[in-house]
């Protein structure tokens, strides 16, 4: 998968489980302020992420560092590499 | 000490007719019914009746993402029958945030639906890994309650009464009850329910289910009918806003009738068969709260769900306190058996009847079954006995399995 491969299949599954706008999906932008999520949409977010790349993400302790959906590519990146 | 008067100033429906009082009041007075054939019931083993009252598709999307996760279609129906009452009732942010606005609406279970989604995916190998934080949210008994609160930021106390057929009427009950004695100024008062086929496999277990209907929906239910063959399940919801009068007169809100009378009478001998004593015991006991007799009662709205015990029970109940003079329906006969909506979307119709002096028959009703009780019942052919100059009170029977026996009495507003 390549890094763009990567990009849309996250974003594409974000729009879809919190009904966010395609064109709304920079990376600089906060999850919070900017995309509207909250605590619990985190959680969901993590289920999301595992379902649409088969791995388990949720005790991983850097994704509480999580702020822009730049930093959701990122860390999606970092992990698909580290299993590959 | 002095109890206030409480009254109606808002009406909010989803119904099986659509979206709004409005289009829920034009199929009963246009005498439509709403029961149609249910292809998905055709795919559940066991179930032998094949119609329902669906809900027609609504736009949820106008309900924010933020909210929307927890609700269930329970929730959906309850909060968009909610912000017509309030709309109507002129309810802003003001008397949301106030305290002195409550909310009571009851479910009969929480979502069946995501009930069952959740074990099915669970069943699958046993892991809660895919289990999102929504789930609890819809499955709670008071979600319908909590949604509506938290969708227009409510403050004031919060209840989900739980009777099935009669937690919408123990709703109106309560909440006039606590607005009487003080507690609260305002309160939603309500009921929901989403359809599921376990719902109808519920009564059809029973033998309490229409099944020879199936290829003519629309001629069941047919309460007290001689050719009835159960009940049908319907979805929806009823919120109704009452208030003090004397917070509706300061604020200038349009009243559109008036709660007088509410009783609710346990009724112990079987947890599933009627007893029409109790019945009988329970009209008369809200009439009494109203302080009325009944001579003065115009109309009674009967609970009537076309099953051949409660039908029987209640014709004999009705005319032990009101022999054969008072007009008596149903209206199950348009929207099926709505359970914990149904309490809540007859009061709406109740009250507008006693409003315009113009009631609804029974849907489907043209031979009264012999064992049902002489009663002044209104048929589909009875255009005659449905228009008055005034009708001034009106009585709401709901009764439901568990032995849940409530009564409402409505005034048609005056100074």
């Amino acid at each position: 998968m390549t890094e763009q491969e990567i990009i849309e299949t996250i974003n594409a599954a974000l729009v879809e489980e919190f009904e966010l706008d395609a064109a709304d999906m920079k990376p600089e932008l906060s999850i919070y302020q900017d995309l509207g999520l909250d605590s619990l949409d985190t959680v969901d977010m993590v289920i999301v992420l595992e379902g649409a790349f088969k791995f388990k993400i949720r005790e991983e302790a850097e994704i509480k560092q999580i702020r822009t959906l730049g930093d959701i590519h990122k860390f999606v990146q970092r992990k698909l590499n580290a299993e590959a | 000490m002095q109890l206030k008067r409480v009254v109606i100033t808002g009406m909010g429906a989803i119904s099986p007719f659509g979206s709004g009082v409005a289009e829920l009041l034009s199929g009963l007075y246009q005498m439509r019914s709403a029961v149609r054939y249910c292809s998905e019931m055709n795919s559940v083993a066991g179930l032998r009746c094949m119609v329902a009252a669906r809900v027609p598709a609504l736009d949820v999307k106008q309900i924010p993402r933020k909210f929307r996760r927890s609700m269930s279609n329970m929730s959906i129906y309850a909060v968009l029958a909610a912000a017509e009452a309030m709309q109507q009732g002129q309810i802003g942010e003001q008397e949301c945030g106030s305290g002195r606005l409550g909310v009571a609406v009851g479910s009969t279970l929480a979502s069946t639906a995501t009930s069952e989604d959740f074990f099915n995916d669970y069943s699958s190998d046993h892991s809660l890994e895919r289990m999102k934080t929504s789930l609890f949210f819809k499955l709670m008994n008071h979600t319908c309650a909590a949604n509506v609160a938290q969708t227009f930021s409510i403050r004031g106390r919060l209840l989900a009464p739980s009777a099935a057929c009669a937690t919408g009427s123990q709703t109106i009950g309560y909440g006039y009850e606590m607005i009487a004695a003080g507690h609260q100024d305002m309160m939603l008062c309500g009921g929901a329910d989403e359809y599921h086929p376990l719902t109808s496999a519920t009564f059809d277990i029973m033998n309490a289910g229409s099944n020879g209907y199936n290829d003519k929906p629309q001629q069941t239910p047919r309460p007290f009918s001689a050719e009835r063959d159960g009940m049908v399940c319907g979805e929806g919801s009823g919120v109704l806003l009452l208030e003090s009068l004397s917070s509706a007169l300061e604020r200038g809100a349009t009243i559109l009738g008036e709660v007088v009378g509410f009783a609710s009478l346990t009724d112990t001998g079987n947890i599933a068969n009627p007893d029409s004593a109790v019945m009988a015991d329970c009209m008369r006991l809200a009439m009494k709260d109203a302080k009325v007799v009944a001579e003065q009662i115009d109309y009674v709205n009967a609970h009537a769900t076309a099953t051949e015990q409660g039908d029987i029970a209640e014709s004999q109940a009705i005319a032990a306190v009101f022999g054969d003079k008072t007009a008596v329906s149903s209206l199950k006969g348009h929207l099926g058996h709505t359970l914990a909506a149904s309490g809540a979307l007859e009061s709406i119709a109740t009250l507008d009847m006693l409003r315009c002096g113009q009631l609804v028959p029974t849907l489907n009703l043209t031979e009264v079954d012999t064992r049902c009780a002489s009663l002044n019942y209104l048929k589909c052919d009875d255009s005659d006995k449905l228009g008055r100059d005034t009708f001034n009170y009106a009585l709401k029977n709901n009764f439901a399995l568990g032995g849940v026996n409530t009564s409402l009495v409505f005034r048609r507003y005056t100074k």
